[in-house]
This record gives structure tokens, C-alpha cells and sequence, in this order.
């Protein structure tokens, strides 16, 4: 089971929209497909991000794959944490494995996001 | 061979591996566990303790016949001829112009009689050669990988694991030495030899035995805390006993002494060999690249294909990067120019649309502790 109040990507992210504020994180399916998350390189604050593109990058101990901007807006801020914790990503993926907050340049990209069902569903195919 | 396959080939431990929750990837035309728990945790269970692999993908090929020595040091770089019975030595096999086609263990089991070991992706092409170059010497070759299963088992308490399960006297069994005896009831070759930096064992068994000596192995070691370590944390201990991986720091374009490896090139022993007069010509010429270690001194991490520059100018490739367990910080291993392979020399390499200092260190990053 997937946090229900959450949206989703099918790049494995997640999104908490509370008003205009989008938190962004990845999945804890997509950290355990990663492995050992070990580096984390996310966008600083005030960049302007758009929509399904790669705004940073997480490497676990075997590869390195992009994280992908879930909506478009500026960056509000980044966690921290994660630069000298990126296991955080695998121990904690909804909570303090989060990694962006977006100030949403348009609350409506929300719609183009996956529900927790259809998320679910996405997984179980794989 | 193995790469002719459509399917991959599955070990005999292939429902072991997959009961214990392991994630399994295709390598070298074969299925085996990338994982089971986490890279990280099997990788430190090695170094502190003991974990067991199956590596019953590499090629095993018998080389036996009045002639088997000198046709070996015929094939070979290395001069098998000179191995006393019972011991081993690391060798490659070049192609005639002087690359390397792989790196292999060759293991003397008698007067007569070597067992050649070669990777699983290189087997059939390791087969394919010898059968060629060993073409008129009095010997017989026979490809006995799919008739093999290999078990290795690993780190500072292998020896103690062991010992409960083997009439063979370990105590006695130096660094790459090799016995015959019996492990779990089952008759088995038994080499102190390895690919993690630590001390440890390669069990050759018949491939049907493969489960028994992998079970027993599992259970005579579980209050030592013993586990099963997959290929994902074979890279990284490799990587940080600075051991080069065929495909990554060996190939073709690759000469041995290139790899730092050539110690191995025997260019003093009698007769003519399979890329003498290149290797020759090669040594005499000097190498055009060098083979070295880097530490990133700034953030990310270095890997197979990025770029490594001195100052402006482009100094080589990066073959093999990780974040190293037991060390904390991102290793690397590259060929550079030679002139800026002394260690100490600060390169950088390109990590996406950065250049990232790196300092030129020693091989290997990790040494046992004595």
C-alpha cells in the first residue's frame, strides 16, 4: 500500500500538494529498486523547474538515475539532509526521505499525476 | 558457449537465490543474484565477517596431457609449465596483437593436469582460442564449465567456517594454493584464492553438489553471520582491492602492461607464445595509458565512461567508479596519460556538466588488516 492522500509519476515520484506548496519525493518502491541510495544532487532554491524534466540525480551504489521534476514551478527548497544522509531515501522515502518543495506555477499539472490506485497499479504490473 | 544463449543459463543455486528474496540480472549469458538484502550490507558482511557466492557462471576448463604445460605457456602469457603441483597463478590470454582477451587463474592439479579459470562472458571465446592454440601439442581439452558449480566463500572468518566442513587442512593451504578433499561429504577442489581482498576460498564441486556445499557453507556459518553476497557487492569489494574487471579495465584495446599487470607477461620463458612479438614491441614502445586509482575530493561520483582531465586537456576515461563501503568516500579506477598517473597528481573527471577535482592514489584502496 501507497500513502493514499499522495499523488504520483510514473518515474516512481511522489507529490504532496497542500495549496500551492508541491513536496516531492521518490517512491519506496523506486528506493528499493535503486538499492542503497549513497548520493543525492538536488536543484538550490529559487530554480525554475518545468514538468517531467530531470532537475536532479540520485545514484545508489550501481547506478544513477535522474529525478524528474513532477510539476513546474520554482524551487521553495531542498533537503538538506540528504546530502550526508541519502539513505534517508531508502529508510524513510514519504517522510525524511523528501527532497524538493515547489512553489506550483500551475495547480492544474496536478491533474496529470497518477492517484494512489492507479500508482498501485502502475507497481503491480512491473 | 554461454553467449550463444537466447536465455540465460541458470546455476544449480538459481531457486536458492530467488527463495532468499534475491534480485537476479542477466551477466555474461547468465542469471544471477545482483542482491539480496542490499550491496552495502553484504559488502561490509565480507569484510567483517564471512559471505558465501555463487559463482558457478565462470568457465572451468581442464587442460591435461603430457604436453599441457608447455601447451599452456604456448596459449598463455603467463608460463604454467614452471607452477608446482598444487598451486596457482593469475594469467592472461592476448590475442596475437598483444590485447587482452581475458585474465584467468590457472590452477596446476598435477604433473599433467591444469584446470584453467575464465570469466563466464569470456568463456566460450577462452575455449574457442585454446582449442586453437593447443591445436598439435599432446594434450586434451576439455570445457568442463557447465559441468562445474563454484562456490567462494569469503572474509577474515572463512577459514574457521570452513575448517568444520573439509578434511582438507586449511592451516596448510597458502594464498593461492589449490587441494583436493572433500567439503560437506562432497569431493571437491578447494583454492585459497578470491576477488574481494579479503582471505577466503573458491570450492569447485561437481555442478549436481553445488546446493549441498552452498547449504552446508550457509548453515555451518550462520552463527558467524555468514551471508549470501551477490554481484552487486563482488563490484565493490573488487573495486576497493583494486582487482580489474574484464570488460571495464581488460579488453582488446588493453594491453597487460597498460593494466599495471605485467608481471604476468613472462616475455623470459622458452619458446615462442600467442602475442609474444606484440607484447614485445609494446614493452619496448611503452605504454600509451596507465591504469590508476583516483579519490574525488569534491561531491559525486565517478563512473564507467566519464571523462578525466589534467588541467584543460583530456587525460583518459574513468572504467570503474563507486561509492566505496568500507572507505566512506567515491574511488575510481582510469587509465590517464602516463605522465599524469604519479600518484598524488590532482586530475578532474567530468560528472555530468562538472569537473570534479580527483587525486591519483596507490592501487589498491583497501588493504586487509595484517
Amino acid at each position: 500500500m501507497v500513502p493514499q492522500d499522495l499523488r504520483y509519476t510514473k518515474e516512481h515520484e511522489w507529490v504532496r500538494i497542500e495549496g500551492a506548496l508541491a513536496t516531492v519525493g521518490i517512491t519506496e518502491y523506486a528506493a528499493e529498486q535503486l538499492g542503497d541510495i549513497v548520493f543525492v544532487e538536488l536543484p538550490e532554491p529559487g530554480r525554475a523547474v518545468t514538468q517531467f524534466t530531470a532537475v536532479g540525480v540520485i545514484e545508489s551504489v550501481k547506478a544513477v538515475s535522474d529525478l524528474f521534476a513532477p510539476v513546474s514551478g520554482e524551487v521553495v527548497e531542498s533537503n538538506a539532509e540528504l546530502s550526508d544522509k541519502p539513505e534517508l531515501l531508502n529508510t524513510d522515502p514519504y517522510g525524511k526521505g523528501w527532497m524538493l518543495r515547489i512553489n506550483l506555477a500551475d495547480p492544474s499539472q496536478a491533474d496529470a499525476l497518477l492517484d494512489a490506485p492507479a500508482y498501485e497499479a502502475l507497481t503491480a504490473e512491473a | 558457449m554461454a553467449e550463444s544463449h537466447d536465455t540465460p543459463l541458470t546455476t544449480p543455486l538459481a531457486d536458492r537465490h530467488t527463495a532468499r528474496g534475491a534480485r537476479m540480472v542477466e551477466f555474461g549469458g547468465w542469471l544471477m543474484p545482483l542482491q539480496y538484502t542490499g550491496i552495502l550490507e553484504e559488502h561490509r558482511a565480507v569484510r567483517a565477517r564471512a559471505g558465501v557466492f555463487d559463482l558457478s557462471h565462470m568457465g572451468e576448463l581442464s587442460v591435461e596431457g603430457k604436453e599441457a604445460g608447455a601447451a599452456l605457456a604456448f596459449a598463455l602469457t603467463s608460463d604454467p609449465a614452471g607452477l608446482a603441483i598444487g598451486r596457482a597463478h593469475y594469467s592472461m590470454i592476448c590475442f596475437p596483437e598483444g590485447g587482452i582477451l581475458d585474465d584467468l587463474i590457472i590452477y596446476r592439479l598435477g604433473d599433467e593436469r591444469f584446470m584453467v579459470v575464465a570469466n563466464a562472458s569470456n568463456a566460450g571465446a577462452v575455449s574457442d582460442a585454446l582449442t586453437d592454440r593447443l591445436h598439435g601439442f599432446r594434450v586434451i581439452l576439455d570445457d568442463r564449465s557447465l559441468a562445474t558449480g563454484l562456490v567462494a566463500l569469503q572474509g577474515p572468518r572463512s577459514a574457521g567456517v570452513l575448517a568444520r566442513l573439509t578434511n582438507i587442512a586449511l592451516d596448510g593451504l597458502r594464498y593461492y594454493a589449490i587441494a583436493e578433499g572433500d567439503v560437506a561429504g562432497v569431493p571437491a577442489l578447494v583454492a585459497r584464492t578470491g576477488y574481494t581482498g579479503e582471505d577466503g576460498f573458491e570450492v569447485f564441486v561437481d555442478v549436481a553438489a553445488a546446493a549441498t556445499v552452498w547449504d552446508a557453507i550457509l548453515e555451518a556459518g550462520a552463527a558467524d553471520g555468514v551471508v549470501p553476497v551477490g554481484l552487486g557487492a563482488r563490484d565493490t569489494l573488487r573495486l576497493e582491492a583494486g582487482m580489474p574487471l574484464y570488460g571495464n579495465e581488460l579488453g582488446r584495446d588493453t594491453t597487460p602492461f597498460e593494466a599495471g599487470l605485467g608481471r604476468v607477461v613472462k616475455l623470459d620463458k622458452p619458446g615462442d607464445f600467442v602475442g609474444r612479438a606484440a607484447l614485445e614491441k609494446a614493452q619496448a614502445d611503452g605504454i600509451r595509458k596507465k591504469l590508476v586509482g583516483l579519490v574525488i575530493r569534491g561531491r559525486g561520483i565517478a563512473r564507467h565512461g566519464y571523462e578525466v582531465f589534467a588541467g584543460d586537456r583530456r587525460t583518459g576515461t574513468v572504467t570503474s567508479g563507486t561509492l566505496a563501503p568500507t572507505l566512506g568516500e567515491a574511488i575510481a579506477m582510469a587509465y590517464v596519460t602516463p605522465s599524469d598517473a604519479e600518484p598524488g597528481t590532482i586530475v578532474s573527471v567530468g560528472i555530468r556538466d562538472q569537473r570534479v577535482p580527483a587525486q591519483v592514489v596507490p592501487l589498491p584502496f583497501y588493504r586487509k588488516p595484517a
